[in-house]
């Protein structure tokens, strides 16, 4: 994990929390499988990293686990949002966005423009 | 909030042990159970489907690592670790760490008794709110040679009004008076003192009031304030203490308050700092002189500055109020005089006199502790090279190096905590015994302790050095070269250059610092020998001392002693009656300054020589003493010129003095140098607070005789130009009787008060002293720093030794096989053993070059503290060289002994 850049590390956690938003409480793999289908190659390989990352969230609180049973009846750890966790996530989305609107406005900017 | 969420959580994991790896297992194993069954379904064989679940998920090993990170805190989980194996390599060698240990806590201890004795005088000189307002001030006649003569009530209001100051304060020096009434006369010292003399400190009273800072009484307001110890131990506690009347040489004064038990009077003398009552007083009318500026009172000022107000500006100012007084008042501060007012911190004035005994204790403890903590740094070096393939294992198996080097920090930390920890234990047992060791003339004594504020600098001092001197060790330790190390295989790492270099240094500079401490307590030792050495120029010899004071009541009517006429009738009974004492062969009188060595030093009086000086304010001062006759045969004080004064020199008959040598030599310096007779010459000595306070002048005293010089007033200082008078002429309030003779000091006393209650049973009489107790007593401060400067030096001499012994022993050991050769191919052995020594020589010349520098430097420094002795002194310079070798080469010579008699094919076959 020390090897992936800060923002990459940000967006995953981000990327969790959107996942768990969108679809309810969700298994490791499923989350992990999600990202993949979303986001391509972002964990393509290492998808264990993802564990170390939940235990975090789990730790500060933006969500919480229980042992429940998935589709095919296996034993597996549920992953849920937290009323805090969809609050980080209302706030992080709205920072991500006016960032991103920002960066956009820069890449579209012409020189014509600026004169 | 999430941060500290997520910390507290993982710190509670840590602390409950708990771990989520299980939990992570079962997840992980599900997980790729659910990737197998994705990866089957499209269509891989059951046992690529696994390998590619495996492959996508990752190293299961780094993620529990990191996972297992996130769960618990992992720099402090390592840091017990490191702690759990120190605590297992230092049970493993426990003779290395005893010797570790106890260096560490002499040189932790030493370094925090000597703290403590520093934290309560210098630290925390003043026990009054906001210490730094408070300053004191002091006129001085800088053209006359005259200092701290005193403030004059004009003055003191000019102070008061001068906008520099938020309050000015005038109290006595310091003086005692009998309280009278209860069953034993009792002698109290007491101090008169201006009514906003508290109010000055901050201080409130404890019961009932301090003085109305306002009160504008003239003379004494009769109001008394007294001390927690009075009020416990002569009037039990009593509560209803406020109001009751104290009888204090014969007048009536009113108790208004009760000072709290921690305040204490500051002041340089013992009499002041055990100060018992204090009474308010305007020092403007009876019986104080009138309140004229030319008349100064016999005073201390205090003042506290306005708030944000430095020293610095507040003299400047003072200086400008200064000018424009002699201006104004040209007559009263004639420009021969150079009147000038100084201010200097107060705290600065009561510990001024011991700061620098102190600062070179706590300088050459600091260098036991320096000397002490290389010692453990080259042990823990010279551990090092025994522990080589242990950390080249380590190294091999993948330890990261800032790793090695944290856990070889942490093992030195834990050695000097334990250190640290055992010096303060030591401490702490033993500080009844130590506190014994420290002088009473120290101020501040009472309040040395070893509190939390020791105990936190003890900590804190064993965690820097710890820190420091393991760093190096641990740095250098890191540095192995894996390959070579592993190589070498039992035979003994040959240990790299570096780290042989740096013991070599640490060597090199622990003899140095240890020739630095020889060389100062070698110049101490020296100078307070000549000082022990130094003719004083009167013999204490079988002489005892014992105090009394006679009242000296508010109005002078009500004196009976008041006239020398009077006193002398006293006086002479006292004597006829002491010299009938059983063992008594002589007698005699003196006032408080011809004590010799005592607290109290003579005042200064202006000393008006007949045809040449006019004025008081344009005179040099001389130091009075009164004394009575046979003082001078009593003490062996002989006359050189002239007579003593005799019994037929009383009030009526031409007053007569006798001066010293040093008053000859100075005041009748003759017109060609070889010296004038002052015998025969007439002088008038005024501003004497002994006088009868009327304005009558003094008439003219004549020098009838010159005796040989004396040390009464300091053993270090030479010849002080003094005048003794008699005190059937200058009758004197403050006596001490001088009795000769084979005494039992504990059985004098009760017989010596017996016969002088029986003439008057008012009179306190207190005291007894040896004089040859006080000549020890005097030296006592110098002495302690001598024996305590003597004692590191002594400890760093052996530090030192047992320093370049663990080298050499460790270059021998180092050079086993080179050695044996060396015998095998038939080196003669006295070739070998002057090898090894040689080595030993070069590193004390270095170390003694370096130290010789050093000690040059320090001593320097010192030179206020040498008696009689060069800071260069080549004698102790070359003693102590020759010492440090001698010991150096005798510690080397016990491995090089090793060396030569090693048995080149054990050796051999051993490698």
């Amino acid at each position: 994990m020390k090897e992936k850049p800060d923002v990459l590390q940000g967006t995953l956690a981000l990327m969790v929390l959107k996942t768990l938003d969108l679809l309810g409480p969700q298994h490791g793999y499923g989350i992990a499988r999600r990202i993949e289908q979303i986001s391509g190659d972002i964990l393509a390989v290492n998808q264990g990293t993802l564990y170390p990352l939940l235990l975090k969230l789990e730790h500060e609180g933006s969500i919480a686990s229980e042992w429940g049973a998935s589709d095919n009846n296996r034993r597996a750890r549920f992953y849920s949002l937290t009323g805090a966790g969809r609050k980080q996530l209302k706030a992080e989305t709205r920072d991500w966005e006016q960032t991103a609107a920002i960066i956009a406005r820069f890449f579209n900017v012409k020189a014509e423009d600026l004169s | 909030m999430k941060f500290l969420r997520r910390f507290f959580i993982r710190l509670s994991n840590l602390a409950a042990g708990q771990s989520a790896d299980q939990r992570l297992q079962e997840e992980i194993a599900e997980h790729l159970a659910f990737q197998t069954e994705e990866n089957l379904r499209a269509g891989m064989s059951p046992a690529e489907a696994r390998r590619q679940a495996a492959l996508k998920l990752g190293s299961s090993q780094a993620i529990r690592e990191h996972h297992h990170a996130e769960q618990s805190l992992p720099f402090i989980e390592n840091l017990f670790f490191d702690l759990r194996y120190a605590v297992r390599m230092l049970l493993r060698s426990p003779g290395f760490a005893l010797i570790a240990i106890s260096t560490i806590a002499l040189g932790i201890g030493a370094t925090t008794a000597i703290y403590s004795v520093i934290d309560a005088t210098l630290m925390h000189p003043l026990p009054y709110p906001n210490p730094a307002e408070l300053v004191r001030i002091q006129n001085d006649l800088p053209g006359v040679g005259a200092q701290d003569v005193g403030i004059s009530v004009p003055e003191w209001r000019d102070l008061e009004s001068s906008g520099i100051f938020q309050s000015v304060s005038v109290s006595g020096a310091g003086a005692d008076v009998n309280l009278t009434g209860s069953a034993q006369p009792e002698r109290l010292s007491y101090k008169h003192v201006t009514p906003n003399y508290f109010a000055v400190f901050g201080i409130e009273a404890q019961l009932g009031r301090t003085f109305d800072p306002h009160d504008a009484t003239p003379g004494f307001n009769l109001e008394a304030v007294i001390s927690d110890g009075l009020w416990k131990r002569e009037f039990g506690a009593d509560s209803h203490i406020i109001g009751k009347a104290l009888l204090l040489d014969n007048d009536e004064y009113h108790v208004v308050g009760v000072m709290p038990p921690g305040f204490r009077d500051l002041g340089s003398t013992s009499e002041e700092r055990n100060t018992e009552v204090w009474l308010g007083a305007g020092m403007a009318g009876l019986p104080f002189p009138p309140p004229l500026r030319g008349t100064r009172l016999q005073s201390r000022t205090v003042a506290r500055l306005k708030p944000g107000l430095s020293i610095v500006a507040a003299q400047s100012h003072l200086d400008a109020l200064v000018r424009s007084l002699k201006k104004q008042y040209p007559a009263e501060y004639p420009a021969q005089a150079a009147w000038a007012v100084r201010l200097t911190s107060l705290s600065e004035s009561v510990v001024g006199s011991v700061r620098q005994s102190l600062i070179l204790l706590f300088g050459a403890v600091g260098l036991v502790l320096l000397i002490s903590c290389v010692n453990v740094a080259n042990l823990l070096l010279a551990r090092a090279s025994l522990r080589g393939r242990e950390i080249a294992v380590r190294q091999a198996l993948g330890a990261q190096r800032t790793r090695l080097i944290r856990q070889f920090l942490v093992e030195s930390l834990l050695l000097f905590l334990l250190g640290g920890i055992a010096g303060f234990a030591i401490l702490f047992c033993t500080q009844h015994f130590l506190l014994l060791l420290v002088p009473e003339s120290l101020p501040h004594m009472n309040e040395i302790s070893i509190n939390w504020g020791v105990l936190a600098f003890a900590l804190a001092v064993s965690v820097a050095a710890g820190t420091v001197f393991g760093l190096a060790p641990a740095w250098l330790i890191s540095r192995f070269d894996l390959i070579s190390t592993l190589r070498q295989e039992g035979r003994g790492s040959s240990g790299s250059r570096e780290r042989s270099r740096a013991r070599q240094i640490l060597v090199v500079s622990e003899l140095a610092l240890s020739l630095v401490l020889m060389v100062a307590a070698g110049l101490l030792l020296r100078s307070f020998w000549d000082l022990f050495q130094v003719q004083p120029g009167f013999n204490p010899d079988r002489v005892t001392a014992i105090q009394t004071w006679l009242p000296g009541p508010n109005d002078p009517a009500t004196d009976i002693y008041r006239t020398a006429t009077q006193e002398s009738i006293l006086l002479h009974e006292i004597l006829r009656r002491s010299r009938t004492l059983p063992g008594v062969e002589e007698a005699a009188i003196g006032d408080v300054a011809a004590f010799p060595l005592g607290h109290s030093h003579p005042r200064p009086l202006p000393l008006i020589r007949e045809g040449i000086e006019t004025m008081d304010n344009q005179a040099p001062v001389i130091d009075g003493l009164i004394v009575s006759p046979e003082y001078f045969h009593v003490l062996g004080m002989p006359l050189l010129r002239g007579r003593l004064f005799s019994d037929q020199d009383i009030e009526d008959t031409p007053q007569v003095a006798v001066i010293n040598q040093a008053a000859a030599r100075m005041y009748w310096p003759g017109k060609d140098g070889k010296g004038e007779d002052p015998v025969g010459k007439r002088v008038r000595l005024h501003l004497d607070a002994r006088e009868p306070l009327n304005s009558a002048r003094s008439a003219w005293t004549t020098i009838v005789g010159v005796i040989a010089d004396a040390r009464t007033e300091s053993l270090a200082d030479a010849a002080i130009p003094q005048i003794y008078r008699s005190v059937y002429q200058h009758p004197a309030k403050d006596l001490d009787v001088f009795l000769r003779g084979q005494l039992e000091p504990g059985a004098i006393l009760a017989q010596e008060r017996s016969q002088i209650q029986s003439i008057d049973a008012q009179l306190p009489v207190f005291h007894a002293e040896t004089l040859d107790n006080v000549l020890s007593e005097s030296l006592s401060v110098k002495r302690f720093s001598m024996e305590m400067v003597a004692f590191f030096a002594a400890t760093a001499l052996l530090l030192a030794g047992l320093g370049i012994y663990g080298t050499i022993s460790y270059v021998v050991n180092e050079q086993r096989r080179e050695i044996a050769i060396r015998l095998a191919l038939g080196a003669q052995k006295g070739a070998i053993l002057t090898m090894i020594l040689r080595r030993g020589l070069g590193l004390v010349a270095a170390g003694a070059g370096l130290g010789v520098v050093g000690a040059l430097i320090v001593s320097h420094l010192m030179a206020g503290l040498l008696f009689g002795v060069s800071p260069n002194d080549l004698t102790t310079f070359a003693g102590v060289t020759l010492v440090l070798t001698t010991v150096a080469l005798a510690a080397s010579y016990i491995p090089a002994l090793r060396a030569m008699r090693l048995d080149p094919i054990t050796t051999l076959h051993s490698e």
